[in-house]
């Protein structure tokens, strides 16, 4: 409105404004790979979640028997890297939503990846080390 | 950053009442957002006590008689007043949508009537679309073709192809559900909206049309696109019983297709 010229707001055309730095030619993958990694871990959390009750009450002994099996340690290595995968992009649509401008945004999805990737390094790293 | 706190001049205060006239029988209360950029003064809702009696059916007429008889300054859009157009898209209890559509009766208790929530208001019920045309424009809403029309005929197109522009051009743009969409109240700088999204889904789809590629290079973009969390406020807010979530999957899918 004419009134927000004296207000500091640029004169700009609405067209303009829309196409701002144009489209980033981007999305789809984390967009797909957030349905593909939520399909997976459907059968992998239902898997981790009957076996951590099947294991409730064993002792430290049995339950790091259990990890070390080599079926069992790679189901827990897929479920490790898809859970983090599927949290990451989770928490990047989350910060996309609500923090508006770009470079905390791009700021902040950094630490959050970096926090997924660091977490899922740990808890492969753990999984190896009893496997191994 | 993400605000938390509302503006302070989106405080709606409480407004005038005016009281039906004596002796009226079937009467149900209008409580109307109003403002007026003149004055300097937060909103506030105002209530008008209609005759229903005397009142044609939908919650347009109720407005076009407050507007004739109680209060002239009560500022809406509308024209064609049977859904064609789109002018009159209004909140009305609570649901974005077409006051000429809206049958007073379907609202239990009194009607609450606020222009389309999110977007900057200039005066009472009409809001600002600029931006919204804007976007609209951005996606090129129109055919897009290389190939010269056959000599003295129209671009022909089979029934199979027709078929597939069905629950798109019926499209009347009244926005009503871009501005029931929580991504668009958010993000609206640069998420495209479900109206608009389905305008450009409109044109992805029409055989006669060559520019498939370019239009979904133009929304391939975590904003433009992406930001719709299929919330599905759009389908259920849509006065004309269109589902542009579903548009808006369509060309997700073409996305996905173009890379496999």
């Amino acid at each position: 409105m004419a009134q927000d010229a004296f207000q500091g707001v640029p004169l700009r055309s609405a067209l303009g404004r829309v196409r701002g730095k144009g489209s980033a030619r981007g999305g789809t993958h984390h967009w797909f790979m957030q349905r593909v990694t939520s399909i997976a871990l459907l059968p992998l959390m239902l898997w981790f979640t009957l076996s951590v009750a099947a294991l409730a009450g064993a002792s430290h002994a049995e339950t790091v028997a259990w990890i070390g099996r080599p079926v069992n340690a790679l189901l827990l290595l897929a479920s490790i890297a898809l859970a983090f995968h599927h949290t990451a992009a989770g928490l990047q649509v989350i910060l996309e939503d609500y923090l508006h401008k770009e470079w905390p945004r791009l700021v902040a999805i950094l630490l959050a990846k970096g926090a997924c990737w660091l977490a899922a390094i740990a808890a492969a790293f753990a999984v190896l080390r009893i496997a191994i | 950053m993400a605000e938390f706190k509302l503006p302070a001049n989106s405080t709606v205060s409480l407004g005038k009442t005016h009281k039906a006239e004596a002796g009226a029988k079937n009467v149900k209360a209008f409580k109307i957002y109003r403002w007026d950029p003149d004055t300097g003064e937060n909103p506030r809702a105002d209530t008008f006590e209609i005759d229903l009696d005397k009142c044609g059916p939908m919650v347009l007429d109720a407005l076009i008689k407050i507007k004739n008889e109680v209060d002239t300054t009560l500022t809406f859009r509308r024209s064609c007043r049977e859904g064609i157009c789109g002018s009159c898209a209004m909140n009305i209890d609570g649901l974005n949508t077409l006051a000429c559509l809206k049958p007073i009766d379907d609202v239990t208790g009194d009607v609450k009537i606020n222009p389309l929530p999110h977007m900057p208001v200039v005066k009472d019920l009409v809001p600002d679309l600029s931006q919204i045309y804007a976007q609209l424009r951005s996606v090129e809403p129109w055919l897009k073709s290389d190939t010269p029309p056959p000599p003295d005929a129209e671009r022909l197109q089979s029934k199979a192809e027709r078929a597939k522009l069905d629950g798109l051009w019926e499209c009347i743009l009244c926005f009503c559900c871009s501005t029931a969409c929580p991504s668009y109240w958010w993000n609206g700088d640069r998420y495209l909206g479900p109206a608009v999204l389905l305008q450009a889904y409109r044109w992805i789809a029409d055989s006669r049309d060559e520019a498939m590629g370019e239009r979904l290079d133009d929304l391939e973009d975590p904003f433009r696109l992406y930001r719709c969390h299929t919330i599905m406020n759009c389908a259920r807010t849509c006065p004309k019983g269109l589902n542009p979530a579903q548009a808006i999957g369509k060309i997700k899918q073409l996305l996905v297709e173009r890379q496999a």
